[in-house]
C-alpha cells in the first residue's frame, strides 16, 4: 500500500503501521523533518560557496593528478565498495557533503542522538565491559562470573546452554550431549541459586542471552536476588528476550512467532511496570549479522524488529513513553571498520526520528538507542589464532568510535571452543587498552564531522530506511518474517560472501592469503560429560525435594494464562520458586502453541 | 564415472540452530549437480538415519557447531549400522576440535571439514570419495 502523506499539522499518537518516510530517490537530500512540527531549515555544515569552489577543485584533481597516478599504475581494483556493497568515492570531501544538515547530527545527547545517547559519552562513565560467560556447570560458571569480576568486567553476561536455550531441561533426550556445551547448564532455580551465589545483584548488572524461554530465566533471576533480600525493582540488567532475530536468524525456539512475541510483549509489560532498571529485550542485529546478513541488512532487519515490538506494545494498550526506554539494543561489531560506526550512528538518527515521529513518543528518553556490541565471531578463524587477537581489537575500537553503551570481546580461541580464561583476559585487557590507553575516550564522536563517516552514516541510513519501507508493504515485520523475507535475504548475502571468498576477492588473513604451514597449538577449554551427569542427578535432587502437588498448581496456572490473556510473568514466577523446571514450563508452550519446527529450505 | 547423481543429504541434528555453513554448503553441492536433501534443524539422530534411508542417499553430511558432536556422530553412525545402512558414509563439519578428529574417524567418520574449508574442497572430496550405492 502506498505511503500516505500526512498533514503536518495533525500529530497523533499512532495506532497502526504506518510507512517511515524514506529520503531513496535523489542523491543526498535533506532528511524529512518532523511530522506535525514545523519544518526545521536546514543547518548547512558547508556553505555553498565554498562547497562549489572545493568541487570544482577536485574535478581539477581528479582530472589531473588522481589520472596521472592512475596512468602510472592502475588501482588495486576497479571499483571500491564497503562490505555491503556501499560505492566509496577515492575521497569525500565537502563538496560531497555541500548539502549536509547538521541538524541531523545535533549533539550528543540531543535529538537526533548521531553523535551519542549522552552528552558527555565515555566523558562521564566508560562503557560497560561485559563479557559474555558461560560454561559446564552453575558452579563453574559462577567462578568465571568472579574471575572476571576480579578482572575489571564491569558488567556479568550469561551464556546459556542449548538445552536451556531451547526449553529443555539437562535429563531430556534432546539434551544428550549437549549439556553444558555452548554455555551454563540450567534447568531449576537451584541450578540459578548457584550460578549467583556470592553474587550482590543490588550491586552487579547482568545481563541474560536468552530468548525462548527468557521467561523462565528472568524469573529464577527476580526469584535469586528475591532470596538475597534484593526486590525486582532494584534489579538491573538485561534479557536478550528478542523472538523476532530467532525466527530470521539465530534458530532458538519453542513455540511460533506470533505466540512468542506475546510472552516477549507480556515481559515488556511487566517490566514497564515491576521493574524500571530492567531491559526486557534486547533487539539484536548480531545474530543476523552472524548469519550472513551486510551491516545494512543488520541495520534495517533490527530496527525493523523493534519497530514490530513497539507496534505490538503498542496495539497491547501501552502507551508508548511506558516502555521505549528500557527497550536496548546490540549491534555485530563486523571488519569494515568505518561503516560499523556509521551503522552505530545511523541506527541512533533513524532509532529518534522512529521513536518521535511515527510512534508519537514524547519523552526523550524513548527516543534514545542504547546498545550493547559484540565483536564478530563469524570473522574469527581457526588458522593463526592468534590473528583474531588483532581482528577483534579492531572491531572492539570502531564499537567504541561508534558510541556503544557496552562491549563484549571475543576471545582468539572462539571458532574451537568457549574461552579459556587466558584467552578471555586478554579479551577484556583489549577493552582496557581501548579505554585506558588509545585516547579515543577523551572526546565524544571524534569521527563526527568526517566528510566520510557522515557519507557512510547517510548511505546506511537510506539503504535500512529503504528496506524498511519494503518490510512494512509487506505489512510488517512478523508478516515478513513468516514469509521468509529476511531469511531469504540474509542466505542470499551468506553466499555471496562465501563466493568471494572463495573466488579470492574478499581475502581473509591467514586462510586464503597468508597462509602458514606452522601449527600454532593452543589450549582450549573442553568440557566434560560428567556435567551432564551431574545436573541430571541434581534435578532428580529438586524434584524429589520440591512439593509435587505445588508445582502442579503452578503450571496449570501457567497454562491457563498462556490461554488467556494474563501476563505470564507472575505465574511462571510463581512456578520457578516452586522449583518447576525450564523444561517443564517450556513444556506447558508447547502444549498450547505447539513445538515450532523449520523446513529444509536451502 | 556414474551415470546418476549423487544424493547427499545435509542435516543439523541436535539444538544447534547455526545453519550459514549448512545451508552454503547445501547450496554449493547442488550447484556442483548432486542432488541436496537439507533436513532443516534440530533432528534427533533417529530422524537422520531414517531421512537419509528413505531418500536413498550415499552419504551424510553434518554440521554441528554446538560441541556435541562426539555424541552425535557416533549415534548416527550407530543408527545406520542398526538399519543395515553402514555404506551410506557419513561426512561433516563445524566446530570440530583437531584432537577429536582421529577419534571420529576411527568410528567411521570418512572426513571432517574445519572452519575455512571451501565448499569446493568438499565438492572435489565427495566426487572422489562418495560412490553412488548399489
Amino acid at each position: 500500500m502506498a505511503p500516505k502523506r500526512r498533514s503536518p499539522k495533525k500529530l497523533r499518537l499512532v495506532k497502526s503501521p504506518r510507512t517511515a518516510r524514506t529520503a531513496t530517490k535523489a542523491a543526498p537530500r535533506k532528511p524529512a523533518a518532523a511530522e506535525g512540527k514545523k519544518r526545521r531549515p536546514a543547518l548547512r555544515t558547508y556553505d555553498a560557496a565554498t562547497a562549489r569552489r572545493v568541487g570544482a577543485e577536485q574535478k581539477a584533481w581528479e582530472q589531473g593528478e588522481v589520472a596521472k597516478s592512475l596512468a602510472r599504475a592502475p588501482a588495486r581494483r576497479t571499483e571500491f565498495v564497503s562490505d555491503s556493497g556501499i560505492p566509496l568515492p577515492t575521497v569525500v570531501t565537502p563538496a560531497d557533503r555541500a548539502r549536509e544538515d547538521a541538524g541531523s547530527l545535533g549533539l550528543p545527547g540531543q535529538f537526533p542522538y548521531t553523535r551519542g545517547v549522552q552528552p558527555t559519552m565515555y566523558r562521564g562513565r566508560l562503557w560497560t565491559m561485559r563479557m559474555f560467560a558461560g560454561f559446564g556447570s552453575p558452579a563453574d560458571t559462577n567462578q568465571r562470573f568472579k574471575y572476571l569480576m576480579a578482572h575489571g568486567v564491569t558488567g556479568l553476561s550469561t551464556a546459556f546452554d542449548m538445552p536451556a536455550l531451547m526449553g529443555y531441561d539437562a535429563d531430556h533426550s534432546m539434551s544428550r550431549g549437549e549439556v553444558g556445551k555452548e554455555g551454563v547448564a540450567i534447568s531449576s532455580l537451584r541450578d540459578f541459586e548457584i550460578l549467583f551465589d556470592g553474587i550482590p545483584l543490588d550491586q552487579v548488572t547482568t545481563s541474560m542471552t536468552i530468548n525462548a524461554s527468557a521467561i523462565v530465566a528472568l524469573c529464577m533471576y527476580i526469584a535469586v536476588a528475591e532470596k538475597q533480600g534484593v526486590p525486582m525493582e532494584k534489579l538491573g540488567g538485561t534479557i536478550q528476550n528478542d523472538m523476532l532475530k530467532e525466527y530470521i536468524a539465530q534458530k532458538e525456539w519453542i513455540v511460533p512467532p506470533r505466540p512468542a512475541v506475546r510472552i516477549v510483549v507480556d515481559m515488556i509489560d511487566f517490566c514497564s511496570r515491576k521493574m524500571p532498571r530492567w531491559h526486557p529485550v534486547s533487539i539484536s542485529g548480531y545474530h543476523i549479522r552472524e548469519a550472513g546478513a551486510t551491516a545494512v541488512q543488520e541495520l534495517a532487519f533490527t530496527l525493523a524488529d523493534g519497530i514490530g515490538y513497539v507496534e505490538e506494545c503498542v496495539k497491547r494498550g501501552m502507551a508508548v513513553d511506558d516502555f521505549a526506554a528500557r527497550l536496548s539494543f546490540f549491534w555485530d561489531v563486523h571488519n569494515d571498520f568505518f561503516e560499523e560506526i556509521a551503522k552505530f550512528r545511523a541506527a541512533r538518527r533513524i532509532w529518534a526520528r522512529v521513536m518521535r515521529d511515527r510512534f508519537g513518543a514524547r519523552d526523550p528518553r524513548s527516543w534514545q538507542l542504547r546498545t550493547h556490541a559484540q565483536t564478530a565471531g563469524v570473522s574469527l578463524t581457526a588458522q593463526q589464532p592468534y590473528n583474531n587477537v588483532v581482528r577483534t581489537a579492531l572491531q572492539g575500537l570502531a564499537a567504541v568510535l561508534g558510541g556503544t553503551q557496552s562491549l563484549h570481546t571475543n576471545s582468539l580461541d572462539e571458532t574451537y571452543a568457549l574461552p579459556t580464561e587466558e584467552s578471555v583476559t586478554l579479551a577484556l585487557r583489549t577493552q582496557q587498552l581501548i579505554a585506558h590507553e588509545s585516547g579515543v575516550d577523551r572526546v565524544v564522536d571524534p569521527l563526527g564531522g568526517s566528510y566520510y563517516v557522515e557519507y557512510l552514516t547517510d548511505e546506511m541510513e537510506r539503504r535500512a530506511l529503504e528496506y524498511i519501507r519494503r518490510i512494512d508493504e509487506m505489512g510488517g515485520i512478523i508478516r515478513a518474517v513468516e514469509e521468509g523475507f529476511p531469511q531469504k535475504e540474509i542466505g542470499e548475502s551468506a553466499y555471496r560472501y562465501q563466493r568471494e571468498v572463495e573466488q579470492g576477492e574478499r581475502l581473509i588473513v591467514g586462510v586464503n592469503a597468508f597462509q602458514s604451514d606452522r601449527e600454532e597449538p593452543i589450549q582450549i577449554l573442553k568440557i566434560d560429560d560428567s556435567v551432564a551427569e551431574d545436573q541430571e542427578a541434581l534435578l532428580k535432587k529438586v524434584k524429589v525435594e520440591r512439593n509435587a502437588k505445588a508445582v502442579s498448581a503452578a503450571l496449570a496456572k501457567v497454562e491457563a494464562a498462556c490461554r488467556g490473556t494474563d501476563n505470564l510473568m507472575p505465574p511462571v514466577l510463581e512456578a520457578v520458586k516452586a522449583y518447576a523446571t525450564l523444561g517443564e514450563i517450556s513444556d506447558v508452550f508447547r502444549k498450547v502453541w505447539g513445538q515450532y519446527r523449520e523446513g529444509g529450505i536451502f | 564415472m556414474t551415470d546418476r547423481k549423487l544424493r547427499i543429504l545435509v542435516a543439523k541434528p541436535g539444538l544447534d540452530g547455526h545453519d550459514r555453513g549448512a545451508k552454503i554448503i547445501a547450496r554449493a553441492l547442488r550447484d556442483a549437480g548432486m542432488e541436496v536433501i537439507y533436513t532443516g534443524l534440530h533432528q534427533t539422530p533417529e530422524m537422520i538415519v531414517n531421512a537419509a534411508v528413505q531418500e536413498d542417499v550415499d552419504a551424510i553430511g553434518l554440521s554441528i557447531m554446538s560441541g556435541a558432536h562426539m555424541t552425535l556422530f557416533p549415534a548416527v553412525l550407530d543408527l545406520l549400522k542398526e538399519q543395515k545402512a553402514a555404506d551410506i558414509e557419513v561426512f561433516g563439519g563445524g566446530i570440530i576440535p583437531d584432537d577429536d578428529i582421529p577419534r571420529l574417524k576411527q568410528l567411521g567418520v570418512s572426513e571432517i571439514f574445519t572452519p575455512g574449508s571451501s565448499t569446493q574442497d568438499i565438492v572435489q572430496w565427495i566426487r572422489q570419495h562418495i560412490q553412488p550405492r548399489a
